[in-house]
């Protein structure tokens, strides 16, 4: 795991200078503070921060192949390295290192772009060939891990983290207004977009080839589902037998490593899964880490001790107070780098900090089950509204809305207009994004904070538009819950969960997560499986708490679903924590010109005075103040000086002057 | 003031921060234009139970008394005139 950075000249003959890549190294030290490698040819530049995972003494990079016409800098892993490793040797391919980097080389040096479909991991990576000068950038089918880049004065900059691309200080760092309002909208920006203007981000699943100054990009995997008539047609039995060999196929090649790996564990269904998995069948000497939070409502501890003793796991958990959530929300969005309309990431950058002080740099999490086997109540909120379209006048259906949030239905008050809530919009059952259209349409509630500037700076974007553009081609033809998990993946999971709540506050202390759920076999078999065995009724991950039994404990299985979530305005309107006041001041708002300030006062003065914000308030809080916080960072704060002593460890110089 | 303007007045403070503007016509649905969210209902309701002095009972919270602004006007003058 590490931090990959360059500079590609895509027109002329301006030099790469040895300083601008290791400035770019040096802004990724935290990705990877083990090694820093650099190559220079007269054309291009590649640095590289590692964290050494795999061939701890042999695997540094940039790795070359045999004739030294390919070179390589990696960031992530390759779990079946082992495997293809083996079909490279009988072609008579000669490894100088033991790492999984030295066998995509190969792989390439083979098969081409082609090589990604052999990949099972999680990646981002750079392949520069000196002879043909073409350069291929590529990153994994989910977005595990994240890979930006810019063209700026004929140049190709890229980097896993923006701030790298921004120690050239030519590069502009200049607020997106779209950006904003995708955030405003979907909890992040749609595939390929930053919050920085000309910024892009390789999207999921694609590879990027520029040669001779042109550049193309191309999608080599999609999330995959089947239409009804082409699905599994298989007894429930054989499905979750093949789904128990794949989450053990997944897991087991997820354990190599050379340093010791842990577990995160929650208590909730599919991290408990996970760590009973790995204790069961691979690692009796089980080390897991675990949130606990100050107020009640966020906390699981219940079941958190419950799998603790199940499991006597050696463990180590880390308490989330109000307070500390609120002081550590900036470093937060710093490592994001994007606004947040929730704190939930925080927790889980504290947590990754408690994991690594206790000597690991891996952990298995549970992250993806939701969506592949369909956990969210969003899925199944889209099945009742459906179901009770069909009878629009039908009594006992919207009650059903109810069983699925029964912490906002608690109180009986609230029944009626919840209930007419829910109803909004229900007769499109035809939209294609119909099962977020609720989600969307009340978080961008939270855009009335939005400065005249900024609104007008909009314009008539639509979000749903593009979106809607962008969908697959089969997409009319799935059924309704595929049509909704494929939003959630590739919106939600893809550009908010892996990030913002996965890579980046993990790696901002230098921990690599690692993610069985999202074995890509796991998801394009699931992706076969017909959407009436994964949503049983109202029960969600029908096929994930079958494969479970007698694994977990009853009341882990039977544990009503709890959403992760933290605690926002009595985290950010903590009186302990004195930050956030100045980015929120009217000065301070009116300076970026983002946000009405008149009605952000408003705001804050209505949420100090009830102690209570709606979810939208909630939303528009934390957005508004991340916004502020991005705005600041990588504005008048931000300083392209070298950030640490780095000195190369590997260096590689072919420039023709050198 | 009038029913109708303090109902206004109410509601572009609390859920528009000020902005007037923003304002949906009399027989808007709030639910339909989005104008509220979910429990936005009940911040109404403590509006209007402290401001006319009326109970509102549970059954009383339907979307026909609730979800515009001429809905929210009839229902506060007829609990009034129940409650005199």
């Amino acid at each position: 795991m590490c931090g990959i950075a360059g500079i590609c000249t895509l027109e002329g003959s301006k030099g790469i200078s040895a300083e601008s890549i290791l400035r770019m190294a040096g802004a990724l030290n935290h990705r990877g503070p083990d090694e820093t490698g650099i190559f220079l040819d007269d054309s291009i530049g590649l640095g590289h921060t590692r964290l050494s995972i795999i061939d701890l003494s042999g695997g540094s990079q940039p790795i070359h192949n045999e004739d030294e016409t390919l070179w390589i800098i990696f960031n992530g892993e390759i779990f079946n390295y082992l495997e293809l490793k083996e079909g490279l040797i009988e072609r008579e391919h000669r490894f100088y290192t033991s790492s999984d980097t030295e066998v995509i080389l190969h792989l390439f040096e083979d098969n081409g772009s082609s090589c990604l479909s052999m990949l099972n991991g999680q990646f981002a990576l750079a392949i520069w060939n000196s002879v043909s000068k073409e350069l291929f950038l590529a990153r994994d089918r989910m977005g595990i891990r994240p890979l930006h880049y810019v063209v700026h004065d004929h140049r190709l900059i890229f980097a896993s983290e923006i701030k790298s691309i921004f120690m050239n200080e030519e590069v502009p760092r200049k607020i997106d207004p779209i950006a904003i309002d995708q955030i405003f909208t979907f909890w992040t920006t749609l595939p390929g977009r930053t919050v920085f203007q000309g910024i892009q981000e390789l999207s999921p699943g694609h590879f990027l080839v520029a040669r001779d100054g042109a550049i193309t990009i191309r999608k080599y995997w999609d999330i995959p589902f089947s239409q009804p008539g082409e699905q599994l047609d298989w007894p429930v039995e054989r499905i979750c037998g093949e789904i128990q060999d794949l989450l053990d196929d997944a897991i087991r090649i997820r354990l190599r490593a050379d340093v010791p790996v842990g577990c995160y564990l929650s208590g909730g269904l599919d991290s408990s899964g996970i760590t009973s998995l790995v204790k069961n069948k691979f690692n009796n000497r089980l080390r897991t880490f675990g949130i606990r939070f100050e107020q009640g409502e966020f906390d699981e501890s219940k079941y958190q001790d419950c799998m603790i003793d199940a499991l006597k796991s050696e463990h180590t958990d880390l308490r989330a107070t109000n307070d500390t959530i609120g002081a550590t929300f900036p470093d937060v969005v710093w490592h994001c780098e994007k606004p947040l309309l929730r704190t939930a990431p925080v927790p889980l950058f504290m947590l990754s900090k408690a994991v690594r002080d206790n000597g690991f740099k891996v952990v298995l999490t549970g992250e993806g089950a939701d969506e592949v086997f369909g956990g969210y109540n969003i899925f199944r909120e889209t099945l009742v509204r459906k179901f009770w379209a069909r009878q629009p006048s039908s009594r006992l259906r919207p009650l059903l809305i109810g069983k699925l949030y029964p912490y906002i239905f608690n109180d009986p008050r609230l029944k009626n207009t919840l209930q007419a809530f829910f109803a909004k919009g229900m007769e499109q059952t035809e939209d294609p994004v119909y099962s977020h259209l609720i989600r969307w349409e009340n978080t961008s509630r939270a855009k009335v904070f939005f400065s005249d500037d900024l609104a007008a700076a909009i314009g008539a974007y639509s979000g749903y538009e593009e979106m809607k553009a962008n969908l697959p081609e089969s997409f009319d033809r799935w059924d309704s819950l595929s049509k909704a998990q494929f939003l959630e993946m590739q919106v939600f999971m893809s550009n908010y969960l892996l990030s913002s709540q996965g890579d980046r506050v993990a790696m901002a202390h230098s921990l690599e997560i690692r993610l069985p759920y999202l074995d890509y076999r796991i998801i394009e078999f699931m992706g076969r499986v017909p959407p009436v065995l994964k949503i049983r009724g109202l029960k969600e991950k029908d096929l994930l708490k079958k494969v479970f039994k007698g694994v977990l404990p009853e009341v882990i299985l039977n544990r009503p679903k709890h959403p992760y979530r933290a605690p926002i305005q009595q985290s950010l309107l903590n009186p302990t924590t004195h930050g956030s006041a100045d980015f929120l001041s009217t000065e301070s708002l009116g300076a970026a010109g983002l946000f009405d300030g008149k009605k952000v006062e408003k705001l804050l003065n209505k949420i100090r005075k009830t102690n209570h914000a709606t979810e939208v308030e909630g939303m528009a809080l934390a957005g508004v103040l991340s916004t502020q916080l991005v705005f600041r960072q990588f504005g008048t704060f931000f300083t392209c000086d070298l950030p640490h002593d780095v000195v190369p460890t590997v260096f590689v110089d072919r420039r023709k002057a050198a | 003031m009038e029913i109708d303007n303090a109902i206004r007045e109410f509601l572009a403070e609390n859920f528009l921060y000020g902005n007037k503007d923003g304002l949906p016509g009399d027989d808007d649905s709030f639910m339909e234009k989005g104008f509220i969210d979910s429990t936005g209902i009940l911040e109404v309701v403590s509006f209007i139970e402290e401001k006319y002095l009326i109970t509102i009972e549970d059954d009383d919270l339907i979307p026909e008394n609730f979800d515009s602004i001429n809905r929210l006007v009839n229902f506060i003058t007829s609990k009034r005139k129940t409650n005199v």
